[in-house]
């Protein structure tokens, strides 16, 4: 990796915190409706996913998709304009937090329903298969979503059908507030691919790169038409499961251990420990993603809404 | 005009649509080696091999979410539910995530699919697998639900669904199968979203869709021999709704009664009828009647089911209430 990768990496995971800082706040505010879920600890995992894809690689994740968003290009303008409703969102203010997506950079979304997005990951490796295109479809899903019938349907017609997919399970050791312990009969997930022969691995998610070498090793599995691969990659979410958790199914030490591990503060070290670059280099990127949030935040209040029309826009492609 | 059944207008549909665009491919339960429960595929796993006839795990969302996938990479998938009691399992899939990924990402998306399913009672089959829930799914806006009945409707609309850049729920009935009408030659395509007079009169209009038009016509003719012209309307599209040719005709008759499959309460009679109250209350000269499936679970006793299931005899005696 050169010197600008690791400060590309740096840079991607400051953005995701800092947007999703910006985002609570205006949350608190009142300027975001619905429901809000941050990304806040879990930055390496998508990061480093993302740095591994080539870019026929599909990705499709559920609804804690802002830094996903950010990773595969899309701008904290566009962000947080769709946090904002506005018609400067990348979903023109109809989708909101949990429906963020992008064609352009092959970013299927953002999916609200816990595990329904799998079978839809499966059908998009299909598309690439019957085409014959090289394409891995990346999907990313919570341990919760391990436990529905989803995830049993599309992890076993991946294998059927030899589909190019990358299964990506976030291990954040919580489905809203229940535990694994208290919801899977496995505490490894990743042993519930090994029940369907699919080979597997676990990489820990703090770290981005270990997840984009591990990453990189699954994709050229998948792209070499092996079939589908399971990474499972532990990480941790430092807020609420939403806005407005009140938490009482974890302990503020157990937090307070895991930000000890935190994916920014340790890429920081490695960066400078291993003279990839300087802390000052590091403290300008810092202060370039702060004033790049404020602006966008500007950009977002500015926006404009919908016009009332868009409300009976885009329900059909052939409008009656 | 070749007078054929419906099941050989659907398969002429399918095999047509396949042979003229490589995008268009089938998956479910039993399509491929079997040739489909209902034989519509038969014969099409040798045509088209495994690329195009996928064959699927007993996995109802799998093959809607696949077939969903496919679809916004371009591909035009025709999903099969097996019967449409089995889309209970695949709900989600159909109408809280086909109808929405257009709408719901500004338009980025497209999900140019087809979900063929086969439902309706008269067959024994028992509460589970007799149902007609169509207007369950004619609740979403963002889908379109398309239910025919003629040899003729079942294969234009199938094709005109398949063409499409919206998914589009085709509903079959599992007694039409054998019906037998004349198919146009060539290329043949009907629009969705547009009902049709099936038989013109003028003293009552009689509002039907799917296997409900056959007993309608069956009713009309004897109903005929006594000196009363029924019109019927059939709807053939459910979502979206054409009520155009239904106030024309019922601006001429004054009166109405609408025949359905499934059951009264919040179906299609009621859409049907509250939109008449709407938009022609003036022209109302008596109570509009419904014609619908008892408001039971369908038993498998085939006395008992024929009892539930609207008759011939009902849609008489409702029509003669109206006049």
């Amino acid at each position: 990796m050169k010197k600008e990768d690791y400060l590309d990496l740096y840079r991607q995971m400051v953005l995701i915190r800092r947007v999703e800082e910006q985002a609570a706040i205006l949350y608190q505010e009142g300027k975001v409706g619905g429901f809000l879920h941050l990304y806040i600890g879990q930055e390496a995992v998508s990061t480093g996913l993302v740095a591994a894809r080539l870019p026929q690689d599909r990705f499709i994740t559920a609804y804690r998709d802002h830094g996903l968003a950010l990773n595969v290009g899309l701008t904290a303008n566009q962000v947080l304009a769709e946090l904002l409703g506005k018609a400067t969102g990348m979903s023109k203010g109809k989708g909101g937090s949990m429906h963020m997506a992008s064609v352009e950079h092959n970013f299927w979304g953002g999916h609200a329903i816990v595990g329904a997005h799998l079978p839809i990951a499966a059908g998009l490796a299909l598309g690439d298969q019957y085409a014959g295109r090289d394409g891995v479809t990346v999907c990313m899903f919570g341990d919760g979503a391990t436990n529905i019938g989803y995830f049993h349907e599309a992890v076993n017609l991946s294998k059927v059908w030899k589909l190019p997919v990358l299964w990506v399970c976030e291990n954040n050791q919580y489905g809203m507030g229940t535990t694994i312990d208290r919801a899977s009969a496995v505490s490894e997930i990743r042993q519930k691919a090994e029940g369907y022969l699919i080979p597997n691995s676990r990489v820990d998610g703090m770290d981005v790169l270990a997840v984009k070498d591990a990453a990189a090793e699954a994709l050229a599995y998948v792209r070499a038409g092996n079939g589908p691969y399971f990474l499972e990659a532990i990480t941790y979410r430092f807020q609420g499961h939403s806005m407005g958790d009140p938490e009482r199914y974890r302990k503020p030490e157990e937090i307070k251990k895991w930000q000890e591990n935190d994916p920014i503060g340790i890429f920081r070290k490695a960066i400078t420990a291993g003279k990839k670059a300087t802390a000052k280099e590091l403290d300008a990127i810092d202060a370039a993603v702060i004033e790049e949030v404020a602006a966008a935040v500007k950009f977002a209040e500015e926006s404009p809404n919908p016009a009332p029309e868009a409300l009976f826009t885009d329900i059909y492609v052939e409008a009656a | 005009m070749a007078a054929i059944t419906v099941r050989q207008a659907i398969s002429d549909a399918l095999r047509e649509e396949m042979e003229r665009d490589e995008n268009v491919f089938i998956l479910g339960e039993e399509v491929g080696v079997w040739g489909g429960t209902y034989a519509v595929t038969r014969g099409f796993h040798d045509q088209f091999g495994d690329k195009r006839i996928k064959d699927t795990p007993i996995a109802e969302a799998a093959i809607i979410g696949a077939a969903i996938g496919a679809a916004l990479t371009g591909l035009r998938p025709i999903a099969e539910m097996m019967t449409i009691n089995f889309a209970f399992s695949a709900f989600d899939h159909i109408v809280n995530e086909a109808p929405k990924l257009h709408y719901m990402f500004g338009g980025q998306f497209r999900v140019p699919m087809v979900i063929r399913a086969v439902g309706g009672g008269g067959r024994q089959l028992g509460a589970t697998h007799s149902q007609t829930p169509d207007v369950i799914f004619a609740h979403f806006p963002g889908l379109k639900v398309v239910a025919p009945a003629t040899p003729a409707d079942s294969k234009g609309l199938l094709k005109t669904a398949i063409r499409s850049d919206d998914p589009v729920l085709f509903i079959e009935h599992s007694t039409l199968y054998q019906w037998r009408g004349e198919v146009p030659d060539g290329e043949h395509l009907v629009e969705i979203g547009v009902s049709k007079v099936q038989r013109p009169g003028k003293h009552v209009t009689l509002v039907t869709y799917s296997k409900m038009l056959q007993l309608s016509m069956e009713a009309a003719d004897q109903l005929a021999k006594e000196g009363i012209e029924v019109e019927i309307v059939d709807l053939r599209s459910l979502r979206p709704l054409d009520m155009g040719p239904v106030l024309e005709s019922f601006k001429k008759t004054n009166r109405c009664v609408i025949v359905e499959e499934g059951w009264r309460s919040f179906g299609v009679g009621a859409e049907v009828a509250a939109r008449l109250y709407e938009e022609a209350f003036d022209y109302i000269d008596a109570p509009i009647k419904r014609v619908a499936q008892k408001e039971v679970p369908l038993p498998y006793n085939r006395e008992l089911e024929q009892m539930a299931l609207p008759q011939v005899k009902d849609i008489i005696a409702a029509v003669k209430e109206v006049l």
